[in-house]
């Protein structure tokens, strides 16, 4: 048994409406890095949610360590894409509200220790008493991977976490919740839309075909060593393999997605009539 | 360094951030758009007070001829010549019988704001001297049981400014304690919001004089046994009822409408009810709720004075009205001394919340 298993899973957002999701099968290993591809507005935030349990599936059934998931819990931690941090505590209050509710039984000095580990992991010791606004976009996304993190969930679930985030902010972050996990091995599952941050993270990558009725592609493995050197990645053969591979796919994908776009609608007739002596 | 620094800040806060051009300009460090903006937010407002003293002014004077001409041509017709020049000869003279009763001149209506503070001074030291004069006795009388006589002499203007004050702050604490709690209420349950709407809706419009007479009927009869003047009672609770449906409607919809990330951190971190609500829902919706509670006192300032004119409590409004059954020659100065002391009041309060609002609330909120 999997430690994260998708079995037959359709969401439906109106009773009876069109599919978000349709037919979604995955099964994720312990210590595993799963990377889903997909375009925006393919569902892959519908299928976070699925997934931490702030949504429950129209059909299908999804299982955390064979139990299905009721409601959120503690042992999934979540990172949204738009970091979700309170705007009126400050760096510390923010984690700090996470671990208390993660931890009720400990001391004060104790959670205020645990914030401090995590905090000073993610290199914002020097922020600790800022709020949110007075932070940059990179570290707003720092505070809300140590919020997440500082709950020790076994799971940790990404939306898009960097995807707001300049092309150097990313490379920096990206290498950071690698070092993290690498650490201590919990099993991840980062939705993206750059399939080049899939390839460099993950263990698998698993493309998502656009909406409505959205479904899981084929899994492509990714075979590199670790710690990954993104520019010898480069150079490297099979590296490149799987990047065509999928970038190949991905389009053949939005072509077909095109085409659908492209059938042609039949236009009324509108030929004006003539005024010609009329006037 | 540092005081000055947060002098800044309070001046700001208050909304009274030119302060800190003017203070520029005395150390020496302004430069050219600093001094544009001193002039546009200094200058001009001095300048447009200026104009509007004048315009007051010749207008008060137009007003005031026309009634004199009015007298004269009375007296001619009804008297003849001599009775004519005599009233003609009275006015010029400033004798206070005949003077003509319009619109009062600035000049007028300083004199009136003075007198009503000489009026204060004088009555303030007959309390004292009246407190002074029955201290042994109240002494003995508080020894064996009795009540203390307590000075009766009529109210001085600040007396009745600080009762209206009272007042306002009563009926808003009122507003505020049955307002907010439920307007968080109806802000998180669909189903109080749909049994509270129609109420909103019918009571929000009702015009301060209704609601005062409601009050009185009903505390008149729960205060049948009471010998004791009720009229503040029944107006603080009139003032807080009026004004307390801005509060009510913010809050629920500040409550309502928090955002759904915020929301779903709270489910992803697994809150509970009670800390939903104080960490996440309240911090939230506080800048709305303010915007609510700034609105509830001035109209509680607003109303104010119908109704202590309704309740003969003995506030500004009933000062107002007094001076115009009155009918004295500076009764009219009195009103406008009345008119801006309350609109400056108003301000002060409308301050007062901007600078709470700002040192709890995580919106910084500017003045307008």
């Amino acid at each position: 048994m999997a430690y994260l298993e998708l079995n037959n899973v359709h969401k439906t957002y109106i009773e009876g409406g069109e599919e978000v999701l349709s037919n979604i099968n995955l099964s994720i290993e312990e210590g595993e890095f799963v990377a889903i591809v997909g375009f925006t507005g393919s569902g892959k935030t519908t299928l976070v949610n699925l997934i931490n349990g702030l949504l429950e599936p129209t059909r299908g059934e999804v299982l955390f360590k064979g139990q299905p998931v009721v409601g959120t819990s503690h042992e999934r931690g979540v990172i949204f894409q738009n970091y979700s941090l309170l705007p009126w505590l400050t760096v510390e209050q923010n984690v700090l509200m996470a671990v208390k509710e993660a931890f009720p039984k400990k001391s004060k000095a104790e959670l205020k220790s645990i914030v401090a580990d995590y905090v000073d992991m993610v290199k914002l010791t020097p922020a600790i008493n800022k709020r949110p606004k007075e932070l940059s976009g990179g570290m707003r996304q720092r505070v809300a991977v140590a919020r997440a993190l500082a709950m020790k969930p076994e799971m940790i679930i990404m939306d898009e976490p960097l995807g707001a985030l300049d092309a150097l902010t990313r490379g920096d972050l990206q290498d950071e919740i690698l070092n993290i996990w690498g650490k201590d091995k919990r099993t991840a599952l980062l939705i993206t839309n750059d399939v080049d941050e899939g390839i460099y993270m993950a263990d698998r990558i698993i493309p998502l075909r656009p909406g409505p009725k959205a479904t899981l592609g084929p899994e492509f493995k990714i075979d590199l060593e670790r710690p990954r050197d993104k520019t010898e990645m480069n150079d490297n053969p099979s590296y490149k393999k799987t990047r065509n591979a999928i970038i190949e796919y991905l389009m053949d994908i939005g072509n077909e997605r095109k085409a659908e776009a492209l059938t042609p609608i039949e236009l009324p007739d509108l030929a004006p009539k003539s005024f010609v002596g009329q006037l | 360094m540092k005081q000055s620094i947060t002098l800044g800040k309070v001046s700001k806060f208050m909304g009274l951030g030119f302060l800190s051009t003017l203070k520029n300009l005395f150390t020496g460090k302004l430069s050219k758009e600093d001094f544009r903006a001193f002039l546009r937010k200094t200058i001009v407002p001095i300048a447009s007070i200026l104009l509007f003293l004048g315009i007051w002014h010749m207008g008060a004077k137009a007003l005031y001829n026309v009634e004199a001409d009015f007298k004269i041509n009375k007296a001619l017709e009804e008297r003849g010549q001599a009775a004519a020049d005599e009233e003609a000869a009275c006015i010029a003279s400033g004798d206070s019988t005949c003077q003509p009763n319009s619109l009062p001149s600035p000049a007028q209506v300083w004199g009136s704001f003075k007198s009503l503070l000489r009026d204060h001074g004088i009555i303030s030291a007959d309390k004292a001297a009246f407190k002074e004069k029955t201290a042994a006795l109240n002494a003995k009388r508080v020894a064996k049981g009795e009540e203390p006589i307590v000075y009766t002499g009529r109210p001085s203007f600040v007396d009745q400014i600080i009762r209206s004050l009272k007042t306002v702050f009563a009926g808003f604490l009122l507003a505020l304690f049955i307002a907010v709690p439920l307007g968080i209420f109806i802000g998180l349950s669909p189903t109080l919001k749909a049994a509270f709407n129609w109420f909103i809706q019918i009571f929000k419009p009702v015009s301060p004089v209704v609601w005062y007479l409601l009050v009185f009927m009903i505390v008149k009869t729960l205060l049948i046994d009471s010998s004791e003047d009720s009229s503040f009672t029944i107006s603080f609770i009139s003032v807080g009822l009026c004004s307390m449906w801005a509060t009510l409607v913010n809050t629920a919809m500040g409550v309502s409408s928090v955002d759904k990330d915020y929301i779903n951190v709270a489910k992803v971190l697994k809150l509970g009810t009670f800390q939903k609500i104080f960490k996440v829902i309240l911090p939230s919706s506080l800048p709305l709720i303010f915007t609510g509670l700034k609105i509830t006192l001035s109209v509680a300032w607003m109303v104010l004075i119908a109704i202590e004119l309704l309740a003969q409590s003995p506030g500004l409004g009933l000062f107002v009205w007094e001076e115009f059954q009155n009918g004295a020659n500076d009764s009219n100065a009195k009103i406008i001394v009345a008119m801006f002391v309350i609109g400056i009041i108003g301000f002060l309060l409308d301050r007062l919340m901007l600078f709470i609002q700002n040192s709890v609330s995580f919106v910084k909120t500017d003045a307008i």
